[in-house]
């Protein structure tokens, strides 16, 4: 008979676990293995909360297996280390994404992509090597090999940095691999959430002329005040989207609702690319006209490579770019769920984990 | 007006209508709602006892210009008046040779399934009368002053384009087929508003950029589908990187389009299979056209087989179909190329994108330089296409055996002997 999550392993921890298809997040005890010689052990102090943790409590995606501790935006300071490790020492600030472990064998893993590797091992909801479970950072200590620590760089806020985990690194990795992160090149970003405003300030950075694509026509002046978007396009508005047709290198379409994407490719410059970082359930609607004349590509991108996430990261503190973000207690978490299920929150909640986790305990 | 009026009755049966706002379909881009008169006429009672063609109307955007065609060389072509896409002979004029020009005998044309969705107007574009035929081959007659790239006697062929804008930046990088005033060989608008008529006839005249040079080794015959069918396969294996030899290619559909696609990935040294819902298709992949393999897309267990195990697919089916299981054979990375063209909008899953950095991309024929390209590559691979020679008389049986795949795996009319008998 399987141990319970408190059991399985030698250190005990604790966390906030969702227990079934309602979402409703409560206090949970879980452990965390001993440290082996490649891993880092850390005290966790903020955690991100990604909208694929909502659809992961709710089960949305099918998959979800219960108790789940969401959690992949993880930073934290370290308390120990294995023996062979070299990447870190105590004391460092480091961070945890949305992977744990792969398979070190396959073509992906050999070219630093082990986010595409087949026997990928996710943070949370997964199949560790040993076969129980895996826990995300809603929790007070993680611990996981060191190929999956990203180094904080010195003096970048760590609350501001978790959100980079997932959606820096997930608008990050085709701005560069799709060759849209280039000076002068015109991009435009579909959405202005957790993932939209990252991918603006990122593309600014990177020297491109940036648009914000929207259906909140209120979104605007943030668009351009504080976010530093070039310009603003109310999606619903068919006058404004004709002016831009034909105008863009490419597009980064964050929206995770179904979508038509017909509009997106017309906006498209011939050659340009639409790339879906946003995972609609239903499949979209390709007119192939639309893709010949203009020899246009419409591709997918998932997170990234450890290795570009750690070059994301270093990116992210040298130009100074960091997550609006909403710091919460931990027993706000549900209600911020509910919030974030109606895109409330400018832009992503993180979770003060180290200051607010352990007065939950029952 | 005046000078239709004279020419037949029909014309002023036709200019009647107009007036009353009758639509006699749209000429490209032009409503032709908006225009007082179309004075572009089809007469079956003109007195030389030819069907005569004559265009002389001079569309623009809300008004009519009436000029008379620029008359030079008398010649002979098939037209379609209806979405019946029946073929009926017509003798007509092309325009002279100007300075910048090649006029070309043409001796063979292939037949595109495009010719057959336009001519049945399934795309919704055709502007009848419509000649089609952009698979063009033959010797060139007369070159203008300013033409050096041929001369008389050169063998020549004419691909899907006649003209372009020549100052943008696709055809400043030889893109010239996705400048967005493209003009194509027949269905379209030259800049002067006149209507393009293709190679079901036995001339044309083109402007030298848009000629190809045909290879001395390269049969004209087998060698005219390579025009359209050939760079639009070729195209896109250059450009979205699908030619690293020992690579898998995926080639769905075996068609016209299909067996060229074998031929030209064979040549680039990639590991091909073709994927057809046609298993007897699978002796002549395999033992004629050379490919490595070959999977059934209806049996779900081959299929399942070969999941994640291609590099790049070049999708050549013009039917609609579901992509979910061409993504599914693509290894991460993979590139899924679309080149048919389908009447309905496909769907699109996204999850096998994202979780695969998978790529659907378009392609549309080549730019000029390019086709010349694919020409000496397949000349110098000796590659040309599966033919089926047809008479000028048989067109219409072809069409109806073409829209049901029914010919290995090109027609091509065998125009000037034809012609002779």
């Amino acid at each position: 008979m399987a141990k319970p999550p408190e059991e399985e392993h030698p250190i005990k921890a604790f966390g906030w676990a969702a227990r079934d298809t309602s979402g409703h997040l409560s206090p949970f005890n879980i452990s965390r293995r001993a440290s082996g010689e490649e891993d880092v052990r850390f005290k966790v102090l903020y955690c991100g909360i990604c909208h694929s943790d909502l659809h992961s409590i709710k089960n949305e995606w099918g998959f979800s297996k219960y108790p789940l501790v969401p959690g992949h935006e993880i930073v934290g300071e370290v308390t120990e280390v294995g023996s062979k490790v070299e990447k870190v020492k105590v004391g460092d600030k480091v961070g945890v994404g949305c992977m744990v472990g792969a398979c070190h064998n396959c073509d992906s893993c050999a070219n630093d992509l082990e986010n595409y590797c087949p026997k990928l091992i996710l943070t949370y909801n997964g199949i560790y090597y040993d076969g129980t479970m895996t826990y995300g950072g809603y929790s007070d200590s993680m611990v996981a090999n060191q190929r999956y620590i990203v180094r904080i760089p010195d003096g970048f806020p760590l609350d501001s940095a978790a959100p980079l985990l997932c959606a820096g690194i997930t608008v990050y990795s085709p701005l560069k691999y799709f060759g849209l992160g280039e000076h002068g090149k015109h991009i435009a970003i579909v959405g202005l959430g957790g993932l939209g405003h990252v991918a603006v300030k990122f593309a600014k950075a990177m020297g491109c002329k940036v648009t914000v694509i929207s259906t909140s026509p209120n979104k605007k002046a943030e668009a351009f005040e504080h976010l530093g978007a070039d310009s603003f396009l109310v999606s619903r508005d068919q006058a404004e989207l004709q002016a831009a047709m034909g105008t863009f290198d490419g597009i980064i379409d964050t929206v995770s609702a179904g979508h038509p994407i017909m509009p997106l490719l017309g906006l498209l410059k011939s050659h340009g690319k639409l790339i879906m970082v946003g995972a609609p359930s239903e499949p979209l609607e390709i007119p192939v006209f639309s893709l010949l004349i203009g020899r246009k590509t419409v591709a997918g991108s998932g997170i990234g490579g450890m290795k570009e996430t750690q070059e994301m990261i270093d990116f992210a503190a040298k130009h100074n770019i960091k997550a609006d973000i909403e710091v919460i207690p931990m027993d706000y978490v549900n209600k911020a769920m509910e919030r974030l299920e109606k895109a409330d929150v400018r832009y992503r909640f993180v979770i003060d984990i180290g200051n607010t986790l352990a007065a939950t305990k029952p | 007006m005046r000078n239709l009026v004279q020419q037949s009755p029909m014309v002023l049966v036709l200019a009647f209508k107009r007036r009353l706002g009758m639509m006699f379909g749209t000429v490209g881009n032009c409503d032709v709602w908006n225009c007082w008169m179309r004075a572009c006429y089809i007469s079956r009672h003109s007195p030389s006892g030819f069907c005569t063609l004559e265009i002389t109307a001079k569309v623009k955007e809300g008004n009519v210009e009436i000029s008379r065609g620029r008359e030079a060389t008398k010649g002979f072509w098939l037209a379609a008046t209806d979405k019946s896409g029946t073929l009926t002979p017509f003798n007509f004029s092309r325009r002279e040779t100007g300075d910048e020009d090649v006029t070309l005998k043409i001796l063979y044309c292939g037949v595109c399934h495009s010719d057959l969705h336009v001519l049945k107007n399934e795309l919704g574009v055709t502007s009848y009368p419509v000649v089609p035929g952009h698979e063009i081959a033959g010797v060139a007659t007369k070159v203008g002053k300013n033409v050096t790239k041929f001369k008389v006697g050169d063998r020549v062929g004419v691909g899907v384009l006649v003209g372009s804008c020549k100052t943008c930046e696709c055809c400043q990088q030889d893109l010239e087929n996705y400048c967005p005033q493209i003009t194509f060989t027949y269905n379209s608008l030259n800049p002067d508003g006149t209507k393009t008529y293709g190679g079901y006839s036995d001339m044309i005249v083109v402007d030298q950029r848009y000629v190809l040079q045909f290879p001395h080794n390269l049969p004209l015959d087998a060698g005219a589908p390579l025009l359209c069918a050939g760079i639009t396969v070729y195209s896109p294996m250059k450009y979205y990187g699908m030619t690293k030899a020992g690579k898998h290619l995926g080639v769905a559909g075996l068609g016209g389009l299909g067996h060229v696609a074998v031929k030209i990935a064979k040549a680039f040294g990639l590991k091909v299979t073709v994927i057809s819902s046609s298993p007897q298709k699978e002796s002549e992949a395999i033992n004629r056209l050379g490919a490595d393999s070959f999977l059934v897309s209806s049996d779900p267990a081959k299929m399942k087989s070969a999941i994640g195990s291609m590099d790049y697919i070049i999708d050549t089916v013009s039917a609609a179909h579901p992509l979910l299981p061409l993504l599914s054979l693509l290894k991460v990375n993979g590139k899924l190329v679309t080149v048919g063209l389908p009447n309905k909008p496909l769907e699109l899953p996204v999850f096998p994108l994202v979780f695969g950095r998978k790529l659907v991309g378009g392609s549309d024929v080549g730019g000029m330089k390019e086709t010349q390209e694919m020409l000496d590559f397949c000349a110098k691979h000796d590659i040309a296409a599966d033919i089926e020679l047809i008479r000028i008389d048989e067109i219409n049986t072809a069409m109806e055996r073409l829209a049901k795949s029914d010919v290995r795996y090109r027609f091509v009319i065998d125009v000037a002997n034809s012609l002779s008998q």
